[in-house]
């Protein structure tokens, strides 16, 4: 106590400037404490400060930008007329503009008029939003669901749902590791390691014939510890947008069940595949159907259109109701610490369509013409490059590829001649997004694959 | 192996136990099932008005309205520090528009999911970033703040602050525990409305406090979640906060937008890190992206946008201000009214307290065995602590609120 005193007097408030080095001698403290100087009442502005090699925080580093959002950052910068944001997977109309569905207008203008309140929701989210968020994944007709065998929490879209399912996982089976694909999303890994759960790949792409290196899968899957968890995307894979087939997922649900493993899967593409949402649910609702536990992180953002809302669920089928109360419970005790409750805004919207029979119906429609615009843009992608590329180059991954993404193949180099000599932005693993290209620039942009592809090692 | 446990039926998810609810939230759920007409939620803070409801500030209607019918406006995603607007107002709300911090960019603040989030946010950067891992907070706090730091990384320890003897401030036992904390120490600070006592420092002991930490370099982490509900003027309850800015300290500061506009369930807030210099706030900010990108990728939209259009608009902010006055008045006034009805009831004690804490909560001093007296008899709810909302209570109720506090201090 005393000393304190001391310290505080000799600091009074009267005192006139005290350099920094009259500071360190008389009170002792070090140069990493860094207090700078004083000078004029305590209860007044300093006039003026120095900060030379004084702060705390002289260490930290700066970090590198986000590989996938540091790509659109980059694109703003570029003054190019020609310049093509092909980065982050969102969805873009023919005329490159931003899309707010018809439907998020409605329901947001019904709320409007409602004049609903903004009090906190519970901490596992809106009650009726999570109600149909379930029903969407797994149809309203699920043994599951009448079971009350699936419980729902409302998350921060796939990443935030995907963290709070990470740190169930690191809290409740400490020992075990999460399978990712080879390549997966590059957000994977940093949610994993953020929440300290051990994670390995397992074989996914394979380059020789830009498609499923099916077999390398299995093997990893089945050599993994028993009671692994394995992510898996439920469609739409992202970056390679290379989907199992449905024999292929009936196999992939056979040795998971053999092992033990707990099936993880990321869908952030509902409805965005195929343009049906039903027809992209059916590898989850496969794997449910075999009666297995799994975890599902569900996302918005695109299929709404609702990225910014931060808007998704993290839904856990247990084999009980007496579980999935259990487990719900657990995800609370997580995302209280967290965030505490779950943002309102997104939710009452996603309620309000996926609940109105008419909305969501319209939604339907409109999801039918987003993903109908991908699939044209794929074919005259397809059909520039292959007018275009004498070298006999197979170039029909483009059509087989699913949903927003296509992986190209493109590597570090040619990527980066892309944005270099093209003015072209994509992510560096040579992922493009096809949701950011219009018909009009298709040709522009089979010019820019060919020369990479042919001319950059 | 889960699979050869069969109590379960052989779930893999056989050893996840039912989590108890939330102290706090759970005194909601509690009242949310008891039918009796008289009860009362006095758990958690959240302003209703004199008839008991909900409100949302007329000027958060306007704002809204503005946003939703806007044409031009669109969903796409925030950068992973939010919405650059929202985080320049909310700097000068809590720091002043003139701080020279600000002025020599030497603040870096990033939009997080309120208070909470900015918290969790400021505590994960600090457990990577900083030598220091241990965060010394008051006792009695927040019930949260033990968790959210603890899941962040940092080692929690307690300040004494609440004198149960004067139900003021233990500034001896304050000063003498953050002299015993090593240098550099982070120290947890309510700006303003300390929750849950309502005993704030006065300025004199603010600046007691000051000098005391700065002479020990310990790090202050603010959690401002009541920034113009405890006085009903926004600068006055900045002071602390501007005080330990002033001298050129860095510190930590959590805004949440919660209370003071009303928008809960929005989760607005933000963190922001002053620095010793512009060059360091680059680089902490670059740092704070890494904390946030696998936690949620990036905030929601919709709150940050009300707040930012309402701050920058001059007329709107000043409706803000006398609707937040309006708030902050009905809960002094409701103080009063409580004050008065125990004193007129000549209920046991010194009730002065009611009159002398400041912000949405009074620390009632009533025991646990008192409290739960008075949910079972009387339907009133509160957290165990005998933390009471003020603003839950309206004139017509305080009758009742009076009744059920001097039975329990009579009959127990």
């Amino acid at each position: 106590m005393s000393s304190a005193m001391a310290s505080v007097a000799l600091l009074t408030p009267s005192a006139t400037s005290l350099s920094l080095r009259e500071n360190s001698k008389r009170i002792g403290f070090g140069k990493k404490h860094g207090h700078l100087l004083f000078k004029g009442k305590a209860s007044g502005r300093v006039s003026m400060t120095v900060a030379v090699n004084t702060s705390r925080f002289e260490g930290v580093t700066m970090a590198p930008p986000d590989p996938i959002l540091g790509v659109s950052e980059a694109f703003r910068s570029d003054t190019n007329e020609l310049k093509l944001n092909l980065g982050v997977g969102a969805y873009r109309t023919e005329e490159l503009q931003p899309y707010v569905l018809n439907v998020v207008k409605k329901a947001e203008k019904l709320m409007l008029e409602r004049g609903e309140n903004k009090e906190y929701l519970p901490i596992e989210g809106l009650a009726a939003f999570n109600k149909v968020t379930a029903e969407l994944l797994l149809g309203a007709d699920n043994p599951a669901i009448q079971q009350g065998r699936v419980s729902t929490v409302q998350g921060l879209s796939g990443t935030g749902s995907l963290r709070l399912a990470a740190a169930f996982i690191q809290r409740y089976f400490p020992d075990s590791k999460v399978l990712i694909s080879s390549p997966t999303w590059g957000n994977h890994k940093n949610i994993f390691n953020d929440a300290r759960v051990p994670w390995s790949e397992y074989r996914y792409f394979d380059p020789r014939t830009v498609g499923l290196d099916f077999e390398g899968m299995i093997a990893d899957i089945k050599a993994a510890p028993d009671g692994s968890f394995v992510l898996l995307h439920g469609c739409a894979h992202n970056p390679t947008g290379i989907d199992p087939t449905p024999e292929q997922w009936e196999k992939i649900a056979d040795v998971i069940q053999e092992k033990n493993h707990i099936p993880f899967f990321d869908v952030a593409y509902q409805g965005f595949a195929s343009g049906s949402l039903d027809e992209d649910a059916s590898s989850v609702r496969l794997f449910v159907k075999r009666g297995l536990e799994l975890l599902v992180a569900q996302s918005y953002s695109k299929n709404l259109g609702l990225y910014a809302e931060r808007i998704g669920a993290i839904n856990v089928v247990c084999s009980s109701s007496d579980t999935a109360a259990r487990v719900k419970s657990q995800l609370k005790r997580l995302a209280r610490p967290m965030y505490s409750n779950p943002p309102v805004h997104g939710a009452r919207v996603v309620a309000n369509v996926v609940g109105d029979p008419n909305l969501f119906d319209e939604w339907k429609q409109e999801m039918e013409l987003m993903a109908g615009r991908i699939k044209n843009v794929r074919q005259r992608l397809y059909e520039n490059l292959s007018q275009k590329d004498k070298s006999g180059k197979d170039w029909s991954f483009v059509l087989k590829q699913i949903g927003m993404f296509s992986y190209t193949g493109l590597n570090k180099a040619q990527s980066d001649n892309m944005t270099d000599k093209w003015h072209i932005y994509m992510t560096k693993d040579g992922r493009i997004s096809l949701a950011g290209l219009s018909l009009s620039k298709c040709e522009y942009l089979a010019d820019a694959i060919i020369d990479s592809f042919h001319n950059v090692n | 192996m889960a699979s050869e446990d069969h109590s379960h039926g052989g779930s893999v998810f056989a050893n996840v136990t039912q989590a108890t609810e939330d102290p706090i939230l759970g005194v909601t759920v509690a009242y949310n099932k008891d039918p009796s007409p008289m009860k009362l939620n006095l758990g958690v803070g959240a302003y209703r008005t004199e008839e008991g409801n909900p409100l949302v500030l007329n000027v958060v209607r306007r704002a809204e309205q503005l946003l939703v019918n806007d044409p031009s406006r669109v969903k796409e995603y925030l950068p992973i520090t939010g919405l650059a607007d929202f985080n320049k107002l909310s700097a000068k709300l809590i720091f002043g528009s003139d701080s020279p911090a600000i002025q020599e960019n030497r603040v870096a603040t990033v939009q997080c999911l309120s208070g909470t989030g900015s918290l969790r946010v400021g505590g994960e950067f600090l457990a990577r970033h900083y030598h220091e891992r241990t965060i010394y907070i008051p006792q009695p706090t927040w019930g949260n703040h033990t968790k959210v730091f603890t899941l962040a990384g940092l080692s929690v320890k307690t300040y004494r602050y609440y004198d149960p003897a004067t139900r003021g401030l233990n500034l001896e036992g304050l000063l003498a525990d953050l002299s015993a904390a090593p240098s550099g120490a982070i120290v947890l600070l309510h700006a303003c409305a300390h929750n849950p006592t309502g005993v704030d420092p006065t300025l004199e002991q603010w600046e007691q406090i000051r000098l005391l930490m700065r002479s020990k370099g310990l790090l202050p982490f603010f959690d401002s979640a009541y920034q113009g509900f405890a006085s009903g003027n926004l600068d006055a309850d900045a002071q602390s906060v501007r005080m330990f800015v002033a001298d050129g300290s860095e510190c930590l500061t959590a805004q949440s937008y919660a209370k003071n506009m009303g928008l809960y369930g929005e989760r607005v807030g933000a963190l922001s890190i002053v620095c010793g210099s512009a060059d360091v706030a680059v680089r902490v900010e670059s740092q704070l992206k890494l904390v946030i990108r696998p936690m949620y990728s990036n905030p929601p939209i919709h709150g940050a946008s009300i707040v930012a259009t309402i701050l920058k608009d001059r007329e709107m902010y000043h409706e803000w201000t006398i609707e937040l006055k309006a708030m902050a008045d009905r809960i002094i006034n409701m103080r009063e009214q409580l004050f008065d009805a125990l004193r007129a009831k000549g209920t046991p004690g010194d009730w002065s307290h009611i009159i002398k804490q400041i912000g949405m909560f009074t620390f009632t001093g009533l025991t646990s065995e008192q409290v739960t007296f008075m949910t079972t008899e009387y339907h009133i709810y509160m957290t165990s602590d005998g933390r009471i909302s003020m603003a839950g209570l309206s004139s017509q109720k305080v009758p009742h609120l009076a009744d059920a506090i001097h039975a329990a201090v009579t009959q127990h």
